[in-house]
C-alpha cells in the first residue's frame, strides 16, 4: 500500500513540507534572495527587528482591522442571508444562484470588477452616490472599501455552510418551542443559534485565517496603497521578499503572522470546547 | 404582506451581489468612446460586442489564455494520476497516513503561503524552473494535492468494499475488480477532482506571480491584473469582457457541482 502513496507523497514532501520547514528556518537567518550571498544563522534578530519596525506594526494594525471586519461582516451578512435563504421565499432560487456565483470567480477578476465599480470616472459607485471620489486612493477610504470587497468575496462560502448547519437543525426543535409559545426572536436565540454554533465556529475560525491570509485580491485593487494604508501583513511581506529580497525578514514575518492567527485560533476553539463541556 | 419585511431584505442581497457583476458586463459591452464620457450609466448607449473581439486580438491575453489553460489541464491530470492510488489505499487502510494526510490539509490552511513560497522559490531557482510552466504545474500539483487526495478517498470509501468482495469471489483478481467494479462507480469522482484541480490552478494567483516573472510566460490571472497598471479607460472595455471569459469555466464548473456543494463536499469539507 506505501507504494500507491508514494508518488503522492514525494511532491508533497519536497514542494511542501520541506519549504515549510525551510521557511521556517530560513525565519532566523539573514538571508537574502540573491545568488551571491552567504547566508548564516542570526538566531533571534529578525524578530527583534521586526518587533521595531513601525512599517511592520502599521501592517499588523491594518491586517488585524481587516482580518477582523471581514470576518464579523460576512459572518453577519452570511447569517441574515442564510436564514431568508432557508424560509419559503419567492426568488429564493435567484438569491441562492447569486450567492455563490463571487465564490466561483477568479479573485483576480473580482478585484478588476470592484476596480471598475470604483473607478473614479468610469465607475457606477460615483454615479450612484452622487460624489467625485477616488475610492481606492483614498487615504481614509480605501480600507473600508476593500473591506467591502471582501465581505463579498467570502460572504457566499459563509452562507452555504451555514445554510447547510440551520437545515439539519431538527425541526422538532422548533415545533416544541412553538407550543410552548416561545416568540420568533426568541426561537432564533435559544434554538438556532446554540444548535448552529459549532458550525459558526468552525467557519469563522476558517474564515478569519483565510482573510488574515488574503493576498491575491487586496494585490490587483490597491497593491497595498495609497501610501501603505492598505498593506496587508501578506504583501509586506511579498514585498519584502521579492522586491527587496530579505527573504530571512519576510520569513519571520509570515512566522509571526501564523503564531498570532495560531493564538486567535486555538482560544476561539479552546473557548468553545470548554462551553461545549459543561 | 407579514412577510414584506423579508422580501425586502432579500431583495437588499440580490442587488447587493448583483450589482458588480451587472456593472462588469455593463463595461464589457461599452464602447471606447461611451467609456471617455464622463457620468457612465448603467445600460451601455450604443452595446457592442467589439470588446470581446478586441480581448482576443490581445496578444498577451490569447497567449496567456493558452498557457493557463495549458498549465490547468497538466495540473489537474497529474494531481488526480497520482492522487488516485493514493487514495485508494487511503480509503480501504484506514491508519496512521489517512491522519497525517487530513492533518496536512489543515496546517496548509493556516500557515501562511508567504513562509513556504520563498524556500519554494529558491528550490524552484535551483532546479532552474523559476519562469516556467513546468516549475507552475509542479507547484500547482502539490498544493491541490492534499485536498484532491481527500476529496478522491471520501469517493472511493462511498463503493461498498463488498463490491469488491464479490468480484474476487468470482474470480476476479484484485485488478480486475477494481477496473471492472471500482472504476465504473468511481468515475463521477474523478471528474468532480479533476475539474476541482482544474478550477484551483486556473484561478491560482500567488504562486504564477512569484514563479513566473517574466511578461511572455505568464497565465491568465497575472496578465489581467497586469492590464489594469496605469491605463487609459480606453482599455477597460476589453478588460472587462476578458475579465467576463475567464470567468466561465470556474462558472461551468460550479454549475455542475453545486448540489455536491450544498450536501457532501461540504459537510466534509467542514469536517476535513
Amino acid at each position: 500500500m506505501w507504494v500507491l502513496m508514494l508518488p503522492a507523497l514525494v511532491p508533497v514532501a519536497l514542494f511542501s513540507v520541506g519549504p515549510l520547514l525551510y521557511g521556517i528556518g530560513l525565519a532566523f537567518t539573514d538571508a537574502r534572495n540573491a545568488r551571491d550571498h552567504e547566508t548564516s544563522f542570526v538566531g533571534l534578530e529578525n524578530l527583534v527587528q521586526l518587533l521595531a519596525d513601525d512599517d511592520f506594526w502599521s501592517s499588523f494594525r491594518i491586517g488585524m482591522i481587516w482580518g477582523v471586519s471581514v470576518t464579523v461582516l460576512q459572518f453577519l451578512a452570511a447569517l441574515g442571508l442564510a436564514l431568508l435563504l432557508n424560509q419559503d421565499l419567492r426568488l429564493r432560487n435567484v438569491a441562492r444562484v447569486l450567492a455563490v456565483v463571487p465564490w466561483a470567480m477568479p479573485p483576480v477578476v473580482i478585484g478588476l470588477m470592484w476596480k471598475l465599480v470604483y473607478h473614479p470616472d468610469a465607475g457606477i459607485l460615483n454615479g450612484l452616490l452622487g460624489t467625485d471620489v477616488n475610492w481606492l486612493a483614498d487615504f481614509s477610504l480605501a480600507l473600508p472599501a476593500i473591506i467591502v470587497v471582501g465581505v463579498w468575496t467570502g460572504m457566499p462560502q459563509t452562507t452555504v455552510v451555514l445554510l447547510a448547519g440551520l437545515q439539519g437543525i431538527p425541526r422538532e426543535l422548533y415545533e416544541a418551542g412553538e407550543v410552548d409559545g416561545a416568540c420568533r426572536w426568541r426561537r432564533f436565540w435559544s434554538i438556532t443559534l446554540p444548535q448552529l454554533r459549532p458550525v459558526i465556529v468552525a467557519i469563522t475560525s476558517l474564515d478569519f485565517v483565510w482573510n488574515v491570509n488574503q493576498f491575491g485580491l487586496v494585490y490587483v485593487l490597491t497593491q497595498g496603497g495609497p501610501g501603505g494604508r492598505t498593506r496587508l501583513p501578506m504583501l509586506f511581506a511579498y514585498e519584502e521578499a521579492f522586491r527587496y529580497r530579505y527573504a530571512g525578514y519576510a520569513s519571520m514575518l509570515g512566522l509571526a503572522m501564523a503564531v498570532v492567527v495560531l493564538a486567535v485560533l486555538g482560544l476561539c476553539l479552546w473557548r468553545q470546547m470548554r462551553e461545549t463541556a459543561r | 404582506m407579514r412577510r414584506a419585511p423579508q422580501y425586502l431584505a432579500l431583495a437588499a442581497y440580490i442587488a447587493f451581489l448583483a450589482f458588480p457583476l451587472a456593472w462588469l458586463l455593463s463595461t464589457a459591452l461599452k464602447t471606447p468612446q461611451e467609456m471617455a464620457q464622463t457620468d457612465p450609466t448603467w445600460i451601455p448607449r450604443a452595446p457592442t460586442a467589439a470588446n470581446f473581439a478586441d480581448a482576443f486580438g490581445e496578444q498577451d491575453l490569447v497567449g496567456a489564455a493558452t498557457r493557463s489553460l495549458v498549465v490547468a489541464l497538466m495540473s489537474s491530470v497529474v494531481t488526480v494520476v497520482i492522487a488516485l492510488p493514493a487514495a485508494y489505499a487511503m480509503a480501504r487502510h484506514r491508519g496512521l497516513l489517512n491522519r497525517v494526510a487530513i492533518g496536512w490539509v489543515l496546517v496548509s490552511q493556516v500557515f501562511p503561503v508567504i513562509l513556504i513560497i520563498i524556500p519554494l522559490f529558491v528550490i524552484l531557482r535551483d532546479l532552474e524552473l523559476v519562469n516556467t510552466l513546468t516549475g507552475l504545474v509542479l507547484v500547482h500539483v502539490t498544493f491541490t494535492l492534499p485536498f484532491a487526495l481527500w476529496m478522491l478517498q471520501g469517493y472511493v470509501r462511498a463503493v461498498p468494499r463488498e463490491l469488491e468482495e464479490a468480484a474476487a469471489v468470482d474470480g476476479a483478481s484484485r485488478l480486475r475488480s477494481i477496473g471492472a467494479v471500482v472504476a465504473p462507480l468511481l468515475a463521477p469522482g474523478v471528474v468532480a477532482t479533476l475539474l476541482f484541480a482544474f478550477i484551483s490552478s486556473w484561478n491560482e494567483f500567488l504562486f504564477a506571480l512569484v514563479v513566473l516573472r517574466d511578461p511572455g510566460v505568464m497565465t491568465l490571472p497575472l496578465t489581467l491584473a497586469r492590464f489594469v497598471g496605469p491605463e487609459g479607460v480606453a482599455r477597460l472595455g476589453p478588460l472587462a469582457a476578458a475579465s467576463l471569459m475567464a470567468t466561465i469555466p470556474s462558472l461551468v464548473f460550479f454549475a455542475i457541482i453545486q448540489r455536491r456543494l450544498k450536501s457532501g463536499l461540504m459537510a466534509g469539507a467542514m469536517k476535513g
